[in-house]
């Protein structure tokens, strides 16, 4: 099993991203994480899928999405193509004895304090998933309270925009 | 290249308007009950001013529908109204929804157009589950049209409210919940567009009570929006070129031709395929007419209940070359051991069946129609230059199985009617150009079996879901979308009782089907389970409709009680006169009662799960392979 990430292009309907997930839940296929938001057309929605498996099942789920009449085009991001980034927001216990720990470790990983209270403040990270898991267990002596994570979007590196065929064919038809 | 930022879209902003009316955008604003309760007239302004429910019945007529089966209720009353001075629209009122939306795939199989149902919300739409789930493993044309509750109760566990769109989304091609009027006509063109084209299948029209009601303007759209739906119909030539060659080379190859023949219409040019190329053939349980099996080079069915001829040349083959056909279990047997010196080369028009379930060596995505088109000329082409490939060896080998294994049966021991025979006799007298539209079970297989297919959609049943009940509705549909052909239903005793109740549909509607229940008093693929796999011990597979029973019910009275003829035969010597009673009666349904043995089985057998090399010809006769090469 190896990690994949997908772009899903589909149109801005309602219940397309059901359709997206229901599709994955019935074809056995294992979603690891999900993030869902605009693009620059607002006719186009995009949905960026990180899923486990493997070559052959991939290709499956990629042609089994294609058949979903609402998805406009689907890319596999290659990691070392692509840049990847989720957001985590931790709140982690910090009184005044050890705060300044914390804000050091928060330095270290360019991380952001966005909230302070006496006993504990709230991080905001983004990065790839190695950084925000290293973030974690550098703060987890400090004792974690809450952890809230985003699914990962992606971007292709370079000029090309994979939108940009995507909508050719929604102008086409409109 | 780069794109510039845009400000968010104000709630329910769309592309921008073209030269022609724009339905709304399917971000419907939320409707409120005021809205529900003043008709105001929505859209562009063009088109006729109408209610929803009238642009319902409207963009049916345009879409091409010219019945419906279906049954009213509160959600959909709107529409039932105008549906009733519709002269282009013949609605036909079933008992049931489900033998609608059995009776609506039937129809398209004999038509050639999109089956049509209709049901109200709620029970209706889940009584229509089944026959969409049908279709969608069958690949059939269908459009279900359901009522909603009004728009402004969805999603408060209104009466009769289900949420049909989820509960089918996966068991359509696609669905739509409409609750704006305006978008009805684009709406349904979509629906019939999607249905009927790529690889065929059913599409649900949710629509609100509340849009049915309100006013609206009707103008049936010029072109189909849907900037996600490109059926790839074309076949790439290099792989057609690259087909050709292999199969002008191979020394045992085999033609494995699937329901997508038929549903393409590719009956002719697969012909000229089979001809060409001189390789045997095998048409599976959907597949079955879509050659001939008249033909010399047709070795019947694969798969389960195939013929051992069929099953082992799959299993023997060099290539394999798959058209429409999309490697089932119940063909393949145990996948890793199918076929395991074949190259494939598979043509589908749905690119996922490819390499789904087994790996391709050549795959193609196109409609078989125009693959089989382009195949043609390459593979002359291909035998200009390197000559016709010798298949003697392998006929050779195909004819020994042929001769050794031909399809039959025994008589049964206990005296009674073999129901092989009474199925052969039934397709003998009624000849090529009658439909056969079979249940699920035992009697599904003997029909496949031992009626003779010379034609495509002359055959129906379900083979991907496996319904049981699908007979009689599928009939009824069969025969009001060609009433000019004598329509059987092969039905077991288990499975007409699931939906014998359309014989009042046909009945009323002079719908005359001709029902055969091969009435072996059992479950009795189920029982034929129980005989091989559970010692015999029958858990919960007795009906006690048939023989030395208490006949509950009692078939002929049955069939009479619904105004049909009712006839029974439990002799062999009866058989002919009775199929020809039968036969002769064309102002009314039949239900004839063929009481049959009960421990008549199907063979050949693969059981599930095991390599289609231990294939039984009958209980415990398996072909020696080694004896071939």
């Amino acid at each position: 099993m190896s990690r994949h990430t997908l772009s899903v292009l589909v149109e801005n309907k309602p219940g397309v991203l059901t359709r997206v997930a229901g599709l994955f839940a019935r074809r056995s296929f294992n979603i690891h994480s999900l993030a869902v938001g605009p693009t620059e057309h607002p006719e186009i929605s995009r949905i960026t899928v990180v899923v486990d498996v493997d070559e052959l099942p991939l290709e499956q789920v990629t042609k089994q999405l294609n058949k979903l009449i609402n998805v406009l085009k689907i890319v596999e991001l290659e990691q070392d193509a692509a840049v990847q980034r989720e957001l985590l927001l931790v709140k982690v216990r910090a009184d005044l004895a050890i705060r300044s720990h914390v804000l050091e470790v928060v330095e270290l990983f360019r991380a952001r304090v966005v909230d302070v209270v006496p006993d504990a403040v709230t991080i905001e990270a983004t990065g790839g998933p190695g950084k925000l898991d290293a973030l974690l267990t550098a703060l987890e002596p400090f004792g974690i309270r809450e952890i809230v994570q985003s699914g990962t979007v992606a971007i292709g590196r370079g000029a090309r925009s994979i939108t940009d065929r995507a909508l050719e064919r929604v102008s086409r038809s409109a | 290249m780069v794109q510039g930022p845009h400000p968010a879209p104000p709630a329910g902003a769309s592309r921008p308007p073209a030269d022609r009316p724009t339905p709304r955008p399917q971000t419907a604003p939320a409707v409120t009950p005021a809205d529900v309760v003043r008709p105001t007239v929505v859209g562009s302004g063009q088109g006729e001013p109408m209610t929803g429910a009238q642009s319902i019945v409207r963009s049916l007529e345009e879409a091409g529908a010219r019945n419906v089966f279906g049954i009213p209720g509160g959600a959909i009353l709107p529409t039932y109204d105008p549906l009733m001075d519709s002269t282009k629209l013949r609605h036909i009122l079933v008992r049931h929804e489900q033998g609608a939306g059995h009776a609506a795939s039937g129809y398209a199989y004999t038509s050639g157009e999109v089956g049509v149902c209709m049901a109200t919300s709620g029970p209706g739409a889940t009584n229509l589950v089944t026959p969409i789930a049908d279709a969608n493993m069958d690949s059939v044309p269908m459009v279900a049209i359901t009522g909603q509750v009004a728009a402004p109760m969805i999603g408060t566990d209104a009466f009769q409210e289900a949420d049909i769109v989820g509960i089918t989304l996966p068991i359509t091609k696609h669905n739509f919940l409409v609750t704006d009027p305006a978008d009805i006509p684009k709406t349904i063109a979509q629906a019939f567009h999607i249905a009927r084209t790529g690889r065929p299948g059913p599409v649900l029209v949710d629509i609100a009570k509340s849009a049915m009601q309100a006013m609206t303007s009707f103008a049936w759209p010029t072109e189909i929006d849907l900037p996600g739906y490109h059926p790839v119909t074309k076949p790439h030539a290099k792989q057609i070129r690259e087909a050709a060659r292999l199969l002008a080379t191979a020394r045992r190859p085999v033609l494995y031709v699937g329901g997508g023949a038929i549903r393409s219409g590719a009956s002719a040019e697969l012909r000229r395929l089979v001809d060409a190329s001189g390789a045997p053939a095998v048409t599976t349980l959907m597949a079955r007419g879509a050659l001939p099996d008249s033909h010399p080079q047709n070795l019947g069915m694969p798969g389960m209940h195939g013929t051992v001829p069929a099953v082992a040349a799959l299993q023997k083959a060099d290539l394999i070359v798959a058209l429409g056909t999309r490697f089932d279990d119940r063909v393949t047997g145990k996948l890793s051991s199918f076929a395991p010196n074949a190259t494939i080369v598979h043509a589908d028009i749905d690119p996922a069946e490819i390499g789904k379930n087994r790996r391709v060596d050549v795959p193609i995505v196109g409609d078989l129609k125009e693959v089989i088109s382009d195949l043609l000329p390459e593979l002359a082409r291909e035998h200009a230059q390197h000559g016709q490939p010798d298949l003697e060896g392998w006929w050779r080998q195909i004819d020994d199985w042929r001769e050794t294994f031909p399809l039959g049966y025994t008589e049964p021991e206990d005296g009674h009617l073999a129901p092989q025979h009474v199925i052969q006799r039934i397709g003998e007298m009624s000849g090529p150009e009658a439909v056969y539209a079979a249940g699920v079970g035992q009697h599904q297989m003997w029909a496949a079996q031992f009626i003779r297919y010379e034609r495509p959609n002359a055959w129906l049943n379900s083979g991907g879901l496996g319904t049981m009940g699908y007979s009689v509705p599928a009939a009824m549909g069969a025969k009001v979308g060609d009433p000019s052909r004598t329509v059987w239903s092969i039905d077991g005793d288990g499975c007409f009782q699931m939906t014998n109740q359309e014989l009042a549909t046909c009945a009323i509607n002079e719908i005359p089907i001709k029902v055969a229940v091969v009435n072996n008093s059992s479950l009795g693929m189920v029982r034929q389970w129980q005989t091989l796999f559970y010692e015999s011990r029958y858990s919960n597979t007795d009906l006690h409709t048939g023989h030395g029973t208490r006949r509950i019910p009692d078939f002929v009275k049955l069939a009479d009680a619904y105004g049909c003829v009712g006839l029974r035969c439990e002799t062999k010597a009866d058989v002919d006169a009775t199929i020809k009673r039968a036969l002769e009666i064309d102002d009314q349904p039949v239900v004839v009662d063929f009481t049959v043995s009960r421990d008549a089985m199907v063979w050949p057998m693969v059981a599930a799960g095991v390599s289609n090399d231990e294939i039984q010809y009958a209980r415990g006769i398996s072909p020696s392979w080694d004896r071939e090469e």
